[in-house]
């Protein structure tokens, strides 16, 4: 498989699009657990990667370079706590891209682990605790594990966000223990995390995005 | 809910706009971002720089506290989000007059991560050496024995408050630092929620209560509190908040403190009073001894309903902080 700069902005401009349509429900979610806005923060954040992707990475051939900015406009527009987390993941992700204007399967592979791995670093977060490392380390780790079995990226990514999703789907039967939904304790039970739940929209897009990209292929 | 806005999406440029237009002699708004402010006045070369910031909807948090004897710059956040680096560095910038800043926050993850990345960021690229204390006053938000978990609400006003003076008086960085955690560690609130406040952007809820119901310890985001239950006489209310804050502190006979009893922005001032009555009796019957107080809209949520008390034990340093004058445009004090 081969990634290149457009495919790269293509798949970040679904997000956008991806992310609109799934405002309200974010929000819905964080209401249960906060205070309701995150739906409208991912979207702040898209819509600056959006305007980025039609301005000034226009003609952007370097994946590294269009990742980062990713990265940096998200955290721009945001703040919050979803920004440094994101921006981080899509920074580290770039580190994996840089001097490549194509990536392969392995380049992928590193990708999005890079990408779960730096946003652990930057949030310090452990399963359980009912955020988005819920979602995203069952989905990193299994992603190594299938990748180092197979070398075969589109198998390994999705079984990886297959694990993934059962990771967000459980963050419905865990107490919050990180950011401010963890004063609700007990209450905070059978609400899904609407981080866990943006991360896995994030993940299973780019899977569906990789298919389509194999279905015109052949 | 109502709202007198324009653009939702606008509402925090179009309030800074405001803002700066209103107050031209005492704020002025950095080219960058447009979310970084700072005073208009020229401060003093050697003076350690006092940086707040947080989300927006807390008016007068943050911006209101930019002035003389408080903060020197503000870096503005969206609607209950921290801002991100971007602004607190451009503020750091402008206002290290080389004696280093002062990141004054409160301790939610999100300002954590922004603060700490800017401050990692300011020592790095710039060689301004960024010192910071953080707001940790919610007696509801954890217990005693996970204090490092705390909130930071309404007491931030009195960190402001004596960093900003210990500032002023001419204290180094590692002093300022020292008095304004020194503040933190003296300071307890907490807090009674009785409506909500509605996000412009969702239009929605922030919390569900009923008509005949209060929460209390509810958080300053509209992030559920400790108990939910029918809704109380102002004393039984001030009983229960004044009670649960002097469990958490040693406060004893003959100690003075300095009281504040914050509206959340919707409960009228007549009803603070009301609250603030009852605290000073609590307080006199325990021979504890109000050196000043503070009844107002400090640290809001946007359109709530509900108030907080806070208490900050006072020794001689933070008295001579605590009177201090201050000029800012949204709190002054002779």
């Amino acid at each position: 498989m081969e990634f290149t700069a457009k495919d790269w902005k293509d798949f970040f401009k679904e997000i956008v699009s991806l992310i609109e349509e799934e405002k309200d429900y974010l929000c819905q979610l964080d209401r249960k657990l906060g205070d309701g806005d995150h739906g409208v923060t991912m979207s702040i954040g898209w819509q600056a990667i959006n305007e980025k992707i039609d301005n000034e990475l226009a003609n952007e051939e370097d994946p590294a370079k269009i990742s980062i900015t990713v990265g940096k406009t998200f955290l721009s527009a945001v703040g919050s706590s979803v920004g440094p987390l994101y921006a981080t993941g899509f920074m580290r992700g770039a580190k994996v891209l840089k001097n490549k204007s194509v990536a392969g399967d392995q380049d992928l592979a590193e990708y999005w682990i890079a990408f779960g791995k730096g946003i652990k670093e930057r949030g310090q977060a452990e399963v359980g605790d009912k955020t988005m490392m819920d979602t995203l380390e069952p989905f990193f780790k299994e992603l190594e594990r299938k990748f180092a079995e197979t070398n075969d990226f589109l198998s390994s990514f999705k079984a990886a966000v297959l694990e993934a999703k059962k990771g967000m789907e459980f963050t419905k039967e865990l107490m919050s223990k990180k950011g401010r939904s963890s004063r609700l304790g007990d209450r905070s039970i059978g609400a899904q995390d609407p981080g866990a739940t943006s991360a896995y929209l994030i993940l299973a897009a780019f899977l569906s995005f990789v298919e389509k990209r194999m279905a015109k292929a052949i | 809910m109502k709202k007198l806005i324009n653009d939702p999406r606008n509402v925090v440029e179009e309030m800074l706009e405001g803002y700066v237009k209103a107050h031209p002699n005492s704020i002025k708004q950095l080219p960058g971002t447009g979310r970084a402010l700072i005073t208009a006045r020229e401060t003093r070369e050697g003076k350690v720089g006092i940086l707040i910031g947080g989300g927006s909807g807390h008016e007068p948090g943050f911006i209101g506290y930019v002035g003389d004897g408080m903060a020197d710059g503000v870096a503005v956040g969206n609607i209950f989000a921290s801002p991100s680096p971007d602004p607190i560095l451009e503020v750091t910038k402008a206002i290290d007059k080389g004696a280093g800043v002062v990141y004054l926050y409160g301790n939610y993850a999100g300002d954590v991560m922004n603060f700490g990345m800017a401050a990692e960021m300011a020592d790095l690229e710039e060689g301004i050496q960024v010192g910071m204390a953080l707001a940790s006053d919610d007696v509801a938000s954890a217990p005693k024995s996970e204090k490092q978990k705390r909130r930071g609400i309404a007491g931030e006003f009195f960190i402001y408050k004596a960093a900003g003076a210990a500032a002023d008086f001419g204290y180094d960085l590692d002093n300022v630092v020292r008095v304004a955690k020194k503040a933190n560690e003296n300071t307890r609130s907490m807090g009674v929620g009785l409506s909500p406040c509605s996000l412009p952007q969702t239009g929605e809820p922030s919390f569900e209560i009923g008509e005949d119901e209060m929460e209390i310890g509810l958080g300053h985001h509209g992030e559920p509190g400790i108990e939910k239950g029918p809704l109380q006489s102002a004393d039984r209310v001030a009983d229960r908040l004044v009670n649960d804050i002097l469990a958490d502190i040693e406060i004893n006979k003959g100690d003075k403190v300095a009281v504040l009893v914050n509206g959340l922005g919707s409960t009228p001032k007549m009803e603070l009073y009301i609250v603030f009555r009852r605290v000073e009796q609590i307080l006199s019957e325990r021979g504890i001894e109000i050196y000043r107080s503070y009844v107002g809209d400090y640290i809001t949520s946007l359109e709530m309903g509900g108030c907080s008390v806070t208490l900050m034990k006072l020794d001689d340093e933070l008295m001579k902080t605590i009177d201090h004058p201050v000029d800012c445009p949204m709190f002054v004090q002779k």
